[in-house]
């Protein structure tokens, strides 16, 4: 399996749509993928976690280590549209209670 | 140059002797000649040009293009000489890279060793494996005089060499903190920041530490971004989720761990484990807390290791004998 990022900016936003499952092999190519982001202050960041069929901790480490580096730029990371599982993942490790996210919405 | 001379004089002739005659004899010699060639570092593809050489001389009207094959078949052996030789340094490498981890996974071992109590009131049952050689899951218990019982499990994210190193530094810092009447938020505390000011932004641990009273059977709590602990109460046949929201281990320096208690009565027992024992990538929608609840409550007349024994080859069995991840649980029995 892979995982693949498309990216668009709108304005002040810059959109991430992810794809793929994210574990231990895939992780580096979604870390290099958001390290290529030019993060300037400011920024909206939100990335979409639609199509993310899965994660491991390894891929928490990813998103982590990101929202700590846009933390430093002074810009702005959201995750968007988390299944229950992925919720379920940032609610137990604490971290939604850092970080902005969102569940996806029942219906969509 | 008079050496290699002689040696294709010695090669044509063996081989004029089995052109003639294609006996078990005449091939014997010509093996015995290769072991001479190797000892003179002659190369597969020198042994070609010298059978081409031969041949030519042999046959004197000899076709242009069989010579053309011969230079192709020299060239083409060149190239897998080459190409064999990367094979085996390759080869080589894999396997010093095999021992050096397996030397390491013995020294992890070692270190990061667990030796289950047996204070005298509770039954204490706990299983590990690894999903690789390297382990990045650990169980640390501390235990003093019959007042305190202190366990912590813990869960590198990562996995294999870089997860067993952070979790030697997990190891060093508990036994730093050394005592078991520890306020396990305050056991939190102090290990995120060691963590946090060690590591790199994406490496973190999540933690689970109780603290067992064995004078009053208070159980004390606090979670750093780890898969709630279950616990079990007998007479009213129920689990309660021990629920946190600590956050992981090694990503705010200053962040305060809540901790909270419950109080064991007879029959009642916790269990606390990784997320390798709940979390199954290939049944997505499978509710494996349930799962294990049931699982609990039916082996709960078996003594504590037991119970992690069997829960362990049952969801074993659940996912093929093929588990995702470092599987951890530990069961702690009043």
């Amino acid at each position: 399996m892979n995982v693949n990022v498309q990216f668009r900016e709108e304005g002040d936003l810059l959109l991430g749509f992810i794809e793929g499952e994210i574990d231990t092999f895939t992780a580096p190519t979604l870390r290099d993928e958001l390290n290529s982001i030019c993060i300037s202050e400011g920024l909206f960041i939100e990335l979409d976690l639609l199509n993310v069929s899965f994660m491991d901790s390894t891929g928490l480490g990813v998103f982590v280590a990101f929202y700590k580096k846009v933390m430093r730029e002074n810009a702005n990371l959201k995750l968007v549209n988390l299944s229950g599982r992925l919720t379920r993942l940032f609610e137990i490790t604490g971290l939604s209670e850092l970080m902005d996210i969102e569940t996806i919405k029942k219906g969509d | 140059m008079n050496i290699l001379k002689q040696l294709k004089a010695q090669y044509k002739k063996i081989l004029l002797d089995y052109i003639l005659n294609q006996n078990e004899s005449n091939l014997y010699i010509g093996q015995n000649l290769i072991k001479q060639l190797i000892q003179k570092n002659v190369t597969p593809e020198d042994v070609i040009g010298i059978h081409k050489q031969a041949i030519e001389e042999i046959y004197e009207d000899l076709p242009e293009s069989i010579s053309h094959a011969y230079d192709f078949l020299i060239e083409l052996m060149v190239h897998f000489g080459l190409k064999v030789k990367e094979h085996q340094f390759l080869l080589l490498k894999q396997e010093e890279m095999r021992i050096e981890m397996d030397i390491a996974a013995k020294i992890q071992n070692l270190l990061l060793e667990t030796t289950i109590p047996t204070p005298e009131l509770l039954d204490i049952g706990m299983v590990s494996i690894p999903k690789r050689k390297m382990n990045g899951d650990y169980v640390h218990f501390l235990h003093d005089d019959e007042n305190y019982l202190g366990v912590a499990v813990t869960d590198v994210v990562g996995k294999g060499v870089p997860a067993a190193l952070c979790m030697s530094m997990v190891k060093y810092g508990l036994d730093t903190l050394g005592y078991a009447n520890s306020n396990p938020s305050y056991v939190l505390e102090v290990l995120n920041k060691i963590i946090e000011k060690s590591v790199d932004d994406s490496m973190f641990v999540s933690l689970f530490y109780g603290r067992y009273n064995l004078n009053n059977d208070i159980f004390t709590w606090a979670s750093a971004g780890h898969e709630p602990a279950l616990y079990y109460r007998a007479k009213e046949n129920i689990f309660y989720d021990l629920e946190s929201k600590g956050l992981l281990l090694g990503i705010l320096p200053e962040f305060k761990y809540i901790q909270h208690d419950v109080k064991l009565e007879k029959d009642d027992f916790l269990v606390l484990m990784t997320d390798g024992v709940t979390d199954f990538r290939k049944l997505e929608e499978f509710d494996s807390r349930g799962y294990i609840k049931q699982l609990a409550v039916s082996y709960s007349r078996l003594s504590a290791q037991q119970m992690c024994e069997e829960i362990y080859k049952d969801l074993e069995r659940l996912q093929d004998f093929n588990l995702d991840d470092d599987f951890t649980i530990v069961i702690i029995k009043k």
